[in-house]
């Protein structure tokens, strides 16, 4: 798989990460060759073999639907940049309509 | 030119749980924001998420419930996206082998029936939710993040607003009454996305589709499609094209607007979970589950019309919330008759939940309550005007209907021997009332019984005074 310059600006933009465009180069010749490497693994013959989503060696592990109180609200707000009455608070996040 | 509409609709569902999915945070509605999360929810570094087991177990009800297949092996994936609403920047969901597929639901749409199929069922995760503010800043609440929601997703079986809107209808009744969900459109409990497309008659591929969003009422979806529908043709009919868009209802105008326009679909990069271990779902387990299914409505409504005589319009009336339809069965198991059960369910108690915007839930009357006095109603011990006061009573204090009748003493008095000399009396003493009551004058007899009641402070049977009171006046 080629990577192209406009996989890497597709990717950061699903990332919302911003690049230079010196900066594009330099990301796509690295993927590049990284993704190049984890390709290696398609020449090993799967052939019969039943695919896994899981390499851990668990199965069904459930939890009783009981109701714990953990961290408070002001301990886990300690993380927040910035908030306001107890919410989070963001810039502005809905989209803007475009009337047909 | 005829079209024709292929509709297919995606209900999320919350399912009615203690705890989060992933994590013990409690699922609460209305607390303060921010204050029913936890390090999991959030998605810190180095958490481990846990399946809620009730998740699987309401969510297999339902399934079992819409006759689909559920599958012997599930796995959680994870769906990426960035976006305030949460914070781990995926949603866990499951992407490649769902809870069930294959379902369907029946519905009757101008007098026809058909069956609606249903694609596949999943759990995942709820997300936080955003207000936004006019400022430039949106402020965000986590406490609804990793609430359990189960998607149901029909196949795109149905060909105009009308059986949508009855297919909605038919699975919210259906979820409701497995007890899965609260399916409440105004909490968001439950939510509907459509999607709808058209294509001239005779032609076999579908046309291009678009998504409606966040639709907060059956009649809005029924509405929108309808407003889609109309403009779809307008636009093929000029020589345009549909766009692969979102659009959203607006209230006011009726119409629907464009969100945004898709660009390729595929761009959540979907992969297993690697926190969470596969599942294997049992067929022991599911047949525990089947078990204790609640009946379902249609399963009720046959039992209310066929087997206790009511009429359909109380049966429904019934039906209209499990709660309401397992308490009227509480009723009845507890002695009461079937019709007065329903007659002062759909009346008395609506009535009261109504005029003080409550829940049955909230108030202290219990279906042994309503069973117990509709006995001493039936067996004459109390009057149904009497029985108006306990009701009003019991329901506001929880107070024992026959305890409360006997301290008060308000058993009605239907003792002959008390009565028939003061049926006598009373002839004796209005003359008048004997004329006119000979001169056809039916008020009479309601004069007579009116000073009967009043000498009576209302304890009087009125079933053995009116009997009375008409042979008294014949006689003479």
């Amino acid at each position: 798989m080629k990577i192209t310059e406009d996989t890497i600006r597709h990717v950061a933009e699903l990332s919302r990460l911003e690049f230079g465009d010196n900066e594009i180069g330099k990301f796509t010749a690295e993927m590049d060759s990284i993704i190049n490497m984890a390709n290696q693994l398609s020449t090993v013959d799967t052939e019969g073999v039943e695919e896994t989503v899981q390499v851990v060696d668990r199965d069904t592990v459930f939890r009783e639907d009981k109701a714990e109180h953990w961290q408070t609200k002001d301990e886990l707000m300690k993380n927040v940049p910035d908030q306001a009455n107890g919410f989070i608070k963001v810039p502005v996040i809905i989209e803007k309509d475009e009337n047909e | 030119m005829n079209f024709k509409s292929t509709i297919g609709l995606e209900v999320h569902f919350e399912l009615k749980t203690k705890s989060k999915i992933f994590s013990p945070s409690p699922v609460t509605y209305g607390a303060k924001p921010n204050t029913a999360t936890n390090v999991i929810d959030w998605g810190m570094p180095g958490v481990l998420p846990m399946v809620n087991k009730d998740v699987y177990r309401l969510g297999i009800m339902v399934a079992l419930a819409t006759h689909a297949h559920i599958l012997p092996t599930t796995h959680f994936d994870r769906k990426n996206y960035y976006y305030p609403d949460n914070p781990k920047a995926y949603q866990i969901t499951q992407f490649f082998q769902p809870l069930a597929r294959d379902g369907y639901v029946e519905i009757e749409v101008h007098g026809k029936k058909k069956r609606i199929g249903i694609h596949e069922m999943h759990i995942e995760e709820d997300a936080g939710k955003n207000t936004h503010g006019t400022n430039g800043y949106s402020y965000v609440d986590l406490n609804r993040q990793g609430v359990p929601l189960l998607e149901v997703v029909s196949e795109p079986d149905m060909e105009d607003p009308d059986e949508a809107y009855a297919y909605l209808e038919k699975l919210r009744k259906i979820v409701q009454f497995t007890g899965a969900s609260d399916v409440k459109m105004e909490e968001g409990s439950m939510r509907v996305d459509t999607n709808i497309s058209i294509r001239p008659a005779g032609q076999k591929e579908l046309g291009t589709k678009v998504e409606m969003k966040n639709l907060n009422s059956f009649e809005h979806v029924r509405l929108s499609l309808a407003y889609e529908e109309k403009r779809q043709q307008q636009v093929l009919l000029s020589g345009g094209q549909i766009q692969l868009s979102t659009r959203r209802f607006d209230e006011a105008s009726g119409k629907t607007v464009l969100e945004r326009v898709k660009e390729g679909a595929s761009d959540y990069r979907y992969f297993p979970e690697p926190d969470i271990a596969p599942d294997h779902i049992s067929q022991e387990w599911i047949d525990e589950i089947a078990k204790t299914l609640p009946k379902s409505a249609a399963e009720r409504y046959d039992d209310y019309v066929n087997k206790f005589g009511l009429k359909p319009y109380d049966a429904n009336v019934l039906l209209q919330t499990k709660e309401s339809s397992d308490f009227f069965d509480g009723a009845v198991a507890a002695g009461a008759d079937p019709q007065l059960a329903a007659n002062w369910m759909n009346t008395q108690v609506n009535g009261y939940l109504n005029d003080h915007r409550v829940a049955l839930a909230d108030v202290k009357l219990t279906p042994e309550h309503l069973a117990e006095m509709i006995k001493l109603i039936k067996d004459g011990t109390i009057s149904s005007k009497i029985a108006k006061k306990v009701f009003a009573e019991t329901i506001e204090n929880g107070t024992d209907p026959k305890k409360f009748v006997e301290e008060k003493g308000m058993v009605q008095l239907s003792d002959l021997s008390v009565l028939e000399p003061m049926v006598k009396e009373i002839v004796d003493n209005n003359p008048q009332s004997v004329e006119d009551f000979k001169n056809g004058k039916d008020r009479a007899i309601g004069f007579l019984v009116g000073q009967i009641m009043k000498q009576t402070r209302g304890k009087a049977n009125p079933v053995v005074v009116n009997k009375l009171l008409n042979q008294e006046l014949a006689s003479r």
